[in-house]
């Protein structure tokens, strides 16, 4: 299962990084805006995309458009964590497919959650 | 500087309408050269009206410059700003994103240099107990009590060591959260900054109101608002929120994240 986190903030980027090897996911990858990741998802045998919102450059939203847009990643799972959190943006993340949707400041649990919850879906 | 202007705007009312029921009388008497005198009088005190407002309007302004400390250089285009609070502002705002790196990072540093300490400690109490257990149930040769001897000896070596390396990192950890003072009255400095830079503009707005007012500039400010500029910024991101409580636009947790994804067939 190889993964990549796309935050702009190093520090969450390492957060996610942690908790997600304290889940078995040892290989994972990193990128700091979406316009970095963008390329990174179309060379790389990305299993899962775990990204934030509000980046400078490219978004998390505008990426995850390009992501459905793009038919070799269109299947891609995706989970949003950010801090945005405003009805309206869930709304907007969820019509342009995002696979879970979690807000920060989140716990190691809510994250867990969320990735069961993709996966078992994913895979049925 | 309010009243001042008020008397002012009030003065100049006045004045108008003084002159205008003169002109009235003036003309109506067939007077022209005296009512055209009236006329010139009217456009002066307009003129004397507006410059004073602008002469107000560019004080304040230099106030505004003054008190924010801007050192910049005009002559330059666009002029250069060398130094001001703003500057400052966003330099002071720079400082508290890199020192809660800082401290997140070596806070992350100590809890990974620490954490295998923690693990194998644990690990080695566990199988120890085991064969203490077996001790107790008296199912243990000779030579194995001779080995485990040996072993408790060497646990509690470890041990000793382990807890000393483990108190000193909670210890560094502890006084790494000191950022959040640090960071905290920089904070403060830049909401108070904020807060002026806010009652300047109102100031400045209000005798640009003035000015505007007595020039006929001024438009109806509902015409001005552009409701779908406001609807445009719906989807920019806002960041964390800090008042997600009072908001109903927002949800307060992950619980109201959730129930609005079901809510749509997630």
């Amino acid at each position: 299962m190889k993964i990549l986190i796309v935050d702009d903030f190093s520090t969450m980027r390492r957060i996610i990084k942690n908790l997600l090897r304290d889940l078995g996911f040892t290989n994972t990858q990193e990128a700091d805006d979406g316009s970095t990741a963008l390329p990174m998802l179309r060379s790389g045998d990305f299993d899962f995309l775990v990204t934030d919102w509000n980046m400078p450059g490219m978004t998390g939203i505008d990426l995850l458009k390009e992501v459905r847009a793009d038919a070799k990643l269109a299947g891609l799972p995706v989970l949003m964590v950010t801090a945005e959190a405003k009805r309206d943006q869930i709304v907007e993340a969820a019509q342009a497919g995002v696979n879970g949707y979690v807000v920060k400041p989140f716990t190691a649990q809510v994250l867990k959650e969320k990735i069961d919850k993709i996966f078992e879906r994913v895979g049925s | 500087m309010g009243n001042n202007n008020t008397e002012q705007q009030d003065h100049f009312l006045s004045q108008l309408q003084d002159c205008a029921n003169h002109l009235v009388e003036k003309l109506q008497s067939d007077n022209l050269d005296e009512a055209s005198e009236m006329i010139h009088d009217l456009v002066e005190a307009r003129n004397q009206h507006i410059f004073k407002s602008v002469g107000q309007l560019t004080r304040g302004l230099h106030n505004a410059i003054v008190n924010f400390h801007v050192d910049a250089d005009m002559d330059s285009e666009p002029p250069e700003v060398n130094n001001s609070e703003i500057k400052d502002a966003s330099n002071r705002l720079q400082y508290v994103i890199t020192k809660t790196q800082e401290a997140a990072d070596k806070t992350m540093d100590k809890v990974e240099a620490v954490a295998p300490i923690a693990m194998n400690l644990g690990l080695e109490a566990t199988r120890l107990r085991e064969e203490w257990h077996r001790l107790k149930r008296r199912e243990m040769t000779k030579e194995e009590f001779r080995d485990l001897y040996n072993q408790m000896g060497d646990f509690l070596d470890q041990m000793d060591e382990g807890t000393t390396t483990l108190n000193k990192s909670l210890q560094d950890i502890i006084l790494e959260q000191g950022y959040q003072d640090l960071t905290g009255q920089v904070l403060r400095k830049v909401i108070g900054l904020v807060t002026d830079v806010e009652s300047e503009l109102v100031k400045l707005m209000r005798i640009a109101g003035q000015v505007e007012q007595v020039t006929g500039l001024a438009k109806n400010p509902e015409s001005v608002r552009d409701p779908n500029i406001v609807k445009q910024r719906d989807t920019v991101a806002e960041g964390p929120q800090i008042n997600a409580e009072s908001r109903t636009d927002v949800v307060s947790g992950q619980d109201e994240v959730d129930d609005l994804l079901s809510s749509l067939g997630f």
